[in-house]
């Protein structure tokens, strides 16, 4: 029967495999180093191959390199080298910061030529920030064994509910108002996570469609407002109000940073999904629900709950993505404002392995990179879009362990092989 | 008289595991051959090796008399090897001719496929052998049991004249286990040979002309049915003295735990499953329920546990109505359960040993304080439970998905039996499992009965129901047809109600 070799690999639904690797418990034996560094190596191999492949985008598509390569190979493979240091060089500049220019500042003792060099920096914790709320999102549905694609709807109403409770309301203090603010963006996410959820728990209607269903809904819904009810009075733009200042989330240095307590609200809420997740009955139940249903029906839990229950929550957490962007950035709600977060969060979702702290530093990295690009496009005439490319590659190396595996020559972990039976997939 | 095929000191080694030491066997021309072991032994990993889908470390294979290389299982078949897997390898919505051909098309001109000539020729390997397979039902209307002899019928259509079952009754009845018995029987006698892979010592005095036993990658020794006993061959196989008769005192009757009255399950096509059946277990007893699965055994179990709808009737616990109770409430009240599917049911394979031994628990003390676990008191009672119940996992944090099916089966049963439970409802309770994990939770089940539960007891083995039951009932189409005591019943006349003969008659 089960002779202690894996027998025949038995071809597996690609759905059926990823939702998985996605419920698999925490990790198993182990200091708790060789842990974090087991699950973490396909993660971070993947993101060096996908930088790789960039690279070789980037040479590919430099009309120098092919002028260069005319001339002779030689000057071919320097000029390859000089543009993909250039193109990356910048991009760590315009996400970490020039250390010529950081030393440079803090020599000449200049205040705003420091907080200019440490800009890029926080400005890349501060692009970060809605990748890790939405991210999380994403991340707790897959552990409860949904599919939440609809984040980006859920961070559309959650800003909506935060906008409006943000300017409608006046004469609060800073210590209420931005709670309240905050509370409403996480109430309208989570009514927007609450319907699908409870479609899918009382009829069975598949959660993936009716997420995307209420993306749609939500975007117009959001078109309707700013162009009726919540317009802006003297604008002629869809725009709201500005929100009171007493709901703005405090930014922490002057002008230009733009750093704000959303980053440490995030991190703080990433906490609280892992301490929810892994620590309390309600997590133990959620996660049971999203790997085995049936065992979970057999041990007396209710799923029907759970899915309710898990649903809210990752549109609650979507809806505080969007939250932070209009209490901390924009300070007011704009027609499309969202630059696809919710979309992205799944590829975050994926490659931090659905786990709060991966989803933290996948958010990290998908910031740093989408910031960096701004000036990879000055400086180097990189275009931005090579940022998707990259992110594509990574989650293409992610979804596909298999090819990061043979690539490495990494052994495939024996859990990996035992038939883990998971229903939520198409079902 | 060359053996067909001789297997020479055949070595293979995984990390960290020799599964085949030296192993060496020869198999006669027209016999069946048992090869008999525990889960792990290393049968399955010779026969892959013998199959082409593991290369030996050392070894050598000859078939009459010719040393073979065998790289792929078309090197195999080239040879006139065949394997018939446990899992199956059919496609459920093609015809039995097309899962026959596939791999080995029939055609015509321009590659237009033959069925009609496929068709003839498994019809006259089916009329041959006594197959009695039907060549254009398809796959996926047929039992289990057919399936079984359209794989025999895919080997045969490739000539193989050497075949491989690998547990094959680990899926059939004990009635389709005789059908097919009779099917190797006739096999042999038409110039076949057979090497049969088995951890059941019953099929294996069947049924066997030649019985080697390995331990551990070992051949432990050979023998034939007519010298060994059960009981040698256990011992053999496990490597002490098994018990193979439990011991069992006379039962110490209390109260009715569960009470069933005129109950009327559906099952998942809203079909009767469960058609106004009627039992009471007492404490301290054991009520075996037998009958060929899908007599609603299955369906009976899920509405006395709460996972199914009851559409009439009622059931109490201890007194309690728990006709519409939840899985939770029935739980609560002192209801332990061991689910028919292990994999499905009763575990989160994705999850830690620890984890799953909580599954019921996590949420009241000392697994929980609030809402918040407890994870070292979580830990503390797993490495307790893997202690007493010997559960074989590297550590508490191992996934349940990684140990052996009867290791996995000792973590349920760890759980289940470790709370205070006044009623245990146990299905096909060691479906599967090896000889010693088999006696070991006979053992258990005996315990709890004698403190004082009540157990009701589902299986498909006769010989589990007549051994460990206090009273026997037979299902047969969703209706209890007979209660008889324990001891007086017999395997004969149990297998003749369960094949729906009235009680006069069969008496």
């Amino acid at each position: 029967m089960a002779d202690e070799q894996p027998e025949k690999q038995e071809k597996k639904n690609a759905g059926k495999i990823l939702l998985e690797e996605l419920t698999r418990g925490p990790s198993a034996e182990g200091p708790w180093w060789r842990r974090a560094g087991q699950a973490m190596l396909i993660p971070v191999l993947a993101v060096v191959s996908g930088l790789i492949l960039g690279a070789l985008i980037i040479i590919f598509t430099s009309e120098e390199v092919y002028v260069a390569w005319a001339q002779s190979p030689l000057l071919g493979i320097g000029a390859a080298i000089q543009v993909v240091a250039s193109a990356y060089g910048a991009l760590f500049a315009g996400s970490i910061g020039d250390p010529v220019r950081i030393i440079t500042a803090l020599q000449s003792g200049d205040e705003l030529a420091i907080r200019r060099a440490f800009n890029p920096f926080l400005e890349s914790l501060v692009a970060s920030t809605p990748y890790i709320f939405a991210g999380l999102s994403v991340a707790l549905g897959f552990k409860a064994g949904l599919f939440n694609i609809g984040a980006e709807g859920q961070l559309f109403v959650g800003a909506i509910f935060a906008a409006f409770v943000g300017y409608s309301i006046t004469g609060l203090p800073a210590i209420i108002h931005i709670p309240l603010a905050l509370l409403a963006g996480a109430l309208g996410g989570a009514l927007w996570g609450f319907i699908p959820g409870w479609l899918k728990a009382k009829t069975g209607g598949h959660e993936v469609i009716n997420t995307i269903m209420m993306n749609y809904v939500a975007f117009r819904l959001s078109d309707w407002l700013l162009s009726g009810p919540m317009k802006r009075p003297d604008s002629f733009n869809p725009v709201s109000p500005t929100i009171q200042e007493s709901a703005m989330l405090p930014r922490f240095f002057e002008y230009p940073i733009r750093f704000h307590l959303g980053f440490f609200i995030a991190l703080a809420v990433a906490y609280m999904v892992y301490w929810l997740l892994f620590r309390t009955t309600w997590g133990f139940t959620l996660r049971t629900v999203g790997a085995n249903p049936s065992a979970a029906r057999y041990a007396g839990m209710n799923s029907v709950a759970s899915i309710m229950v898990a649903m809210s929550l990752s549109g609650a957490l979507a809806g505080l993505a969007g939250t932070n962007e209009v209490l901390g950035l924009n300070h007011n709600l704009a027609m499309a404002f969202s630059s696809g977060y919710g979309f992205d969060s799944i590829a975050l979702a994926l490659l931090g392995k659905s786990h709060p702290l991966g989803v933290v530093l996948a958010s990290l990295l998908f910031g740093t990179l989408r910031n960096g690009a701004t000036r990879m496009q000055v400086v180097a005439g990189i275009p931005i879009d090579i940022i998707s490319v990259l992110q594509a590659l990574i989650l293409a190396f992610i979804a596909a362990p298999a090819i990061i595996r043979t690539i490495y020559r990494l052994r495939v972990p024996v859990e990996a092989e035992e038939g883990v039976f998971i229903r939520g997939w198409g079902g | 008289m060359a053996p067909v095929l001789e297997l020479r000191s055949i070595t293979k080694r995984f990390p960290g595991v020799l599964a085949n030491d030296h192993i060496d066997l020869s198999l006669q021309e027209g016999e069946i051959h048992a090869l008999l072991g525990e889960n792990g032994a290393g049968k399955t990993t010779l026969m892959n090796i013998l199959y082409g889908l593991y290369q030996p470390d050392e070894g050598e294979i000859f078939v009459r008399g010719k040393r073979i290389e065998v790289h792929s299982p078309s090197d195999a078949i080239a040879a006139g090897i065949g394997m018939v897997h446990q899992h199956f390898m059919l496609i459920p919505v093609f015809t039995v001719t097309e899962n026959v051909m596939l791999g080995e098309e029939a055609t015509r001109v321009a590659g237009i496929l033959d069925r009609a000539a496929a068709a003839a020729r498994i019809r006259e390997i089916s009329e041959q052998f006594h197959l009695a397979v039907e060549p254009e039902a398809y796959i996926k209307d047929l039992p289990v049991g057919v399936q079984q002899r359209v794989e025999i019928i895919k080997l045969l259509y490739r000539q193989a004249d050497i075949l491989v079952l690998d547990e094959p009754t680990a899926v059939l009845t004990p009635q389709e286990a005789d059908e097919l018995f009779k099917i190797m029987r006739s096999l042999v006698e038409r110039g076949k040979s057979i090497i049969f892979i088995t951890h059941k010592l019953r099929e294996v005095m069947d049924v066997a002309d030649r019985i080697t036993v390995l331990r551990r990658g070992k051949v432990v020794g050979s023998t034939t049915p007519r010298e060994a006993t059960r009981e040698k061959l256990a011992e053999m196989m496990v490597g002490r003295a098994v018990n193979l008769e439990v011991a069992k005192h006379p039962p110490k009757l209390g109260e009715p735990v569960l009470e069933v009255k005129d109950l009327v399950v559906l099952d998942e096509r809203n079909q009767i499953a469960v058609d106004g059946v009627s039992f009471e277990v007492h404490a301290g007893e054991i009520l075996g329920i037998a009958g060929v699965q899908g007599n609603g055994q299955t369906e009976l179990v899920k509405a006395v546990t709460g996972l199914r709808p009851v559409m009439e009737g009622s059931i109490r616990l201890l007194e309690e109505d728990i006709t519409r109770a939840t899985p939770r409430r029935i739980t609560e009240l002192g209801s332990a359960h061991v689910p028919e599917d292990r994999q499905q049911d009763g575990l989160v394979l994705s999850f830690t040993v620890a984890d799953n031994l909580v599954l019921c628990t996590y949420y009241q003390p000392p697994y929980a304080r609030g809402v918040v676990l407890q994870g070292q008191a979580i830990l503390q009672t797993a490495r307790e439970l893997i202690q007493e119940f010997d559960i074989r996992t590297p550590s508490p944090l191992t996934s349940a998905g990684s140990l052996s099916g009867g290791n996995q089966q000792k973590v349920i049963v760890a759980r289940e039996f470790s709370r205070p439970i006044r009623l245990l409802v146990a299905a096909q309770p060691t479906r599967g499992l090896d000889v010693g994990s088999i006696e070991y939770i006979h053992q258990r089940i005996l315990e709890k009965r004698d403190s004082g539960c009540a157990v009701l007891l589902v299986s498909s083995e006769l010989d589990e129901i007549l051994e460990l039951s206090d009273r026997i009932a037979v299902m047969y189409r969703g209706k209890i047809v007979a209660v008889i005591p324990g001891e007086k019943a017999s395997k004969e006349w149990l297998g003749l109600l369960m094949a729906g003969v009235p009680l006069e008659q069969a008496g």
